[in-house]
């Protein structure tokens, strides 16, 4: 029975050598990259690769054709490849040390690949860092350093439906301008048939009315929660007020996955979403006639919450110099332009607004928003929290303000500590 | 084997054959070391280290940091452990749920089907394992379909005058629905100011939410096929002798069914109670491309917590923590069933009934079955 035992013992200890040597051979593991070029960035003359997470295909064309252009003036060599699910894909090329060398990043994942050191911090390198807007580069601080380009952002308004808007007898004198007009215009638009205002019951809408209040969960450098300020009790208890109204349901509650397709279907009179709703409503919904306004002004003035991902770049590139380059093509003013025109967000630099803003005259509210706009919070696990307050406000309609708020300040607490 | 192992390897002419077996077994071993036991090996380093997802886990910059990344699930009194706890809950309840209505209803269509007298046995089998040879990702999406608020099940339901709920939307526990027809909508203190897991126990007591029922129906819905299929096989290899004794000895269908068959199936019962248990505690597919675990984590499961604190969250030994705590959950489970449903030898109380009456006593032998009933009961 022993020798039985020791022999299994055995043959499982070669079985397992025999195993970490093939593993070995894999390499991928324990690979050092030679650091060697112009200011501190790797340059070498390996082609590139784009890792992205499309919308479609008209984002995957548009990034396509960008890198293309690229390949030909440059002669370094890029492909784009679309992934299925981004995160995982890019967890995946970090923990093997062959990850993609620019891809998109979103605000949630920054902390978490800034702190363990994957992402090249490039963004004072660029040469068009003046031109974005202050608050996207704020975005994408993280202790301090300046990680990578905003690609393009999208911001909040409100959307309303222009049929039911005159069926309730409403002209155009009667936009919104502060909360009480909202609730009033909300509470005229209600009908057995659909509800005045059909947002997403989440942290990303509602956080509008906190920005209007002069709150958020978190300051603006994402260094402190202030989860429950005066200002957010404020907003909570007035969006709990249109619930028991009646004139405000969530877009899970009419049956809908967001507020755009609430919107589109006719369930709700006017939505909260960003300018990504115009090519949900183009392609979906073509006959809903609606126009876009700027929020309304809260008690602490205007407030919007913003949206954005940026262009990152792999601390384990072999070719950073190559990816820089890329990377302020890909934001510069005319890549952009187009890329708003292909798939709707707006560019991140100053110098192209005039030019969208003449391209774009229905959709000027958003971008007016991009002057007091504010972003989501991105201390290192603040996504988690995020979800956390996503799933207590499902149930705001019951809840209350306070409590959910004092819950999210501890866990935002426990992030800063 | 144990008379080939203790002769001397170098005599005879079997002298090879040890060499050869592990030369024949070697592709295999070394494929399930490189797939199987070395990941698991590595997960379980990093469920005791501080990697963060770059580069290679065996590297130098790791670091082990003990039992820090378990201590941060279980007594953590931070999101992670309130996490898990919500997690824990929404599958116990999956769990409670599931496997008794799949084993029972299994064994409710296996013995159907199984029936002599069944005409197109065939196609009901087909039909009954359909749903299991579906990609459950098919089926997921079906499910959303059909219990959207205003799918098809909702149509079904107000036909009877019943104003269905909004399934995948719906973060209520169906426990506490209960109470609340009674009124009852706050539970009392006791229940709401102690915690487990960072979870109140009245939340413990909720139930499962009106979305992860829905889940429950789909498992319920696409595993009985399969688990039909092991009872078909118990079923059939079941002699027809011992229940044609009982025939003679005047049981009736409903005795035979529960005195005579089901404990002969228990082998099978046991095969399928530990595969049912063990799938329940993993459910991730349905989760992934149903609900994300929303809505309010009411649908989060310790198999999605797991790849959401590392791919999402970069956490990456929390997530390999809570793979390990829900092995070792699963393994425990198993070993309480396997105790439960171990054979033993029939109490001395319960052989009473069947004894044949010591001779002398005529008188009292026929209200000896009508006493063996009440010892039963």
């Amino acid at each position: 029975m022993q020798r039985r035992t020791t022999r299994w013992l055995v043959v499982g200890a070669l079985a397992a050598a025999g195993a970490l040597t093939l593993s070995a051979c894999g390499s991928g593991f324990s690979s050092g990259s030679s650091t060697s070029g112009t200011g501190g960035l790797t340059s070498s003359k390996k082609a590139l690769t784009v890792l992205i997470g499309s919308s479609g295909d008209a984002e995957t064309k548009a990034v396509n054709s960008a890198v293309a252009d690229w390949t030909k003036s440059s002669g370094t060599k890029a492909t784009v490849s679309v992934a299925s699910d981004l995160n995982q894909q890019l967890a995946q090329g970090f923990s093997a040390g062959k990850p993609a060398d620019v891809f998109y990043l979103s605000t949630d994942a920054l902390a978490g690949y800034a702190s363990n050191g994957s992402l090249l911090a490039y963004g004072d390198q660029l040469k068009n860092k003046s031109d974005f807007y202050p608050s996207l580069v704020k975005s994408f601080t993280f202790d301090g350093k300046f990680y990578c380009a905003p690609k393009d952002f999208s911001t909040l308004a409100l959307e309303i439906n222009t049929d039911m808007w005159k069926a309730a007898g409403l002209t155009d004198a009667d936009i919104p301008k502060t909360w009480d007009d909202l609730a009033t215009v909300a509470k005229k638009l209600t009908t057995p048939q659909h509800v005045g205002l059909g947002i997403g019951g989440e942290y990303a809408r509602i956080a509008a009315f906190m920005t209007q209040a002069g709150g958020n969960l978190m300051n603006a450098d994402s260094t402190k929660a202030t989860a429950n300020s005066d200002a957010n009790i404020k907003a909570l208890d007035y969006v709990k007020t249109l619930i028991a109204d009646g004139s405000l349901k969530y877009a899970k509650d009419l049956g809908a996955g967001w507020g755009g397709e609430a919107f589109g279907k006719g369930l709700a009179a006017m939505t909260i979403e960003g300018n990504w709703i115009t090519g949900a409503m183009t392609n979906d919904y073509p006959n809903v006639k609606y126009t876009i306004a700027e929020l309304p002004t809260g008690p602490a003035g205007k407030g919007t919450m913003q949206f954005t991902n940026c262009w990152g770049i792999a601390a384990d590139s072999p070719n950073q110099a190559a990816a820089l380059k890329l990377v302020e093509k890909l934001t510069s003013s005319s890549d952009q332009l187009a890329f708003s025109k292909a798939f709707g967000p707006m560019p991140s630099i100053k110098s192209a607004a005039a030019t969208w803003k003449k391209d774009n005259p229905l959709l000027v509210p958003f971008l007016k928003g991009a002057d007091y706009a504010k972003g989501v919070p991105t201390a290192k696990g603040a996504a988690d929290v995020v979800t956390d307050f996503n799933s207590k406000i499902e149930s705001l309609a019951t809840g209350d303000p306070k409590t959910i708020l004092d819950a999210t300040q501890k866990n935002l607490e426990a992030l800063v500590k | 084997m144990t008379a080939t192992t203790r002769r001397p390897s170098r005599s005879g002419i079997r002298g090879g054959e040890a060499l050869s077996g592990y030369l024949f077994t070697a592709p295999m071993l070394l494929l399930l070391g490189l797939f199987l036991v070395v990941p698991v090996l590595m997960a379980l380093w990093v469920s005791f280290s501080d990697w963060s997802g770059r580069g290679s886990p065996l590297s130098g910059d790791v670091h082990f940091v003990g039992l820090n990344n378990y201590s941060a699930l279980l007594t953590g009194g931070g999101l992670a452990e309130q996490d898990f706890g919500t997690a824990l809950k929404n599958n116990a309840w999956y769990v409670v749920l599931v496997v008794p209505l799949q084993t029972a209803l299994s064994l409710f269509l296996a013995v159907l089907v199984n029936r002599q007298i069944l005409k197109g046995r065939g196609f009901f089998r087909t039909a009954f394992y359909f749903p299991s040879v579906t990609s459950s990702v098919a089926i997921t999406v079906l499910w959303l379909f059909l219990f959207n608020s205003t799918g098809a099940v909702n149509k079904l339901l107000s036909f009877i005058g019943v104003k269905g709920p909004n399934w995948f939307n719906d973060p209520d526990g169906i426990i506490h629905n209960f109470f609340g027809l009674f009124g009852v909508k706050t539970g009392p203190a006791v229940l709401t100011g102690n915690t487990a897991l960072g979870v109140s126990w009245w939340d413990w007591l909720g139930g499962p939410s009106v979305a992860m029922t829905a889940f429950v129906l789909l498992a319920v819905f696409t595993t009985s096929g399969t688990f039909m299929l092991l009872f078909i096989a118990g079923l059939q290899s079941l002699g027809g002798d011992v229940t044609e004794a009982a025939m003679m000895d005047g049981a009736n269908g409903w005795q035979r069914f529960w005195k005579v068959t089901l404990p002969q199936l228990r082998p099978t019962l046991f095969t399928v109670l530990t595969l049912g248990l063990i799938g329940c505690w993993q459910v991730f597919d349905q989760i992934y491309t149903g609900t994300k675990g929303g809505p309010g984590k009411t649908t989060l499961t310790p198999a999605f917590l797991s790849y959401q604190s590392a791919f999402n969250n970069q956490q990456w030994g929390q997530g390999a923590a809570i793979a390990f705590i829900l092995f070792m959950i699963i393994v425990f489970f198993t070993l309480v069933q396997r105790w439960v449903l171990a054979e033993r030898k029939v109490s001395k109380r319960r052989m009473r009934g069947y004894e044949i009456p010591p001779s002398g006593t005529p008188v009292a032998a026929p209200t000896q079955p009508g006493r063996d009933k009440e010892g039963q009961r």
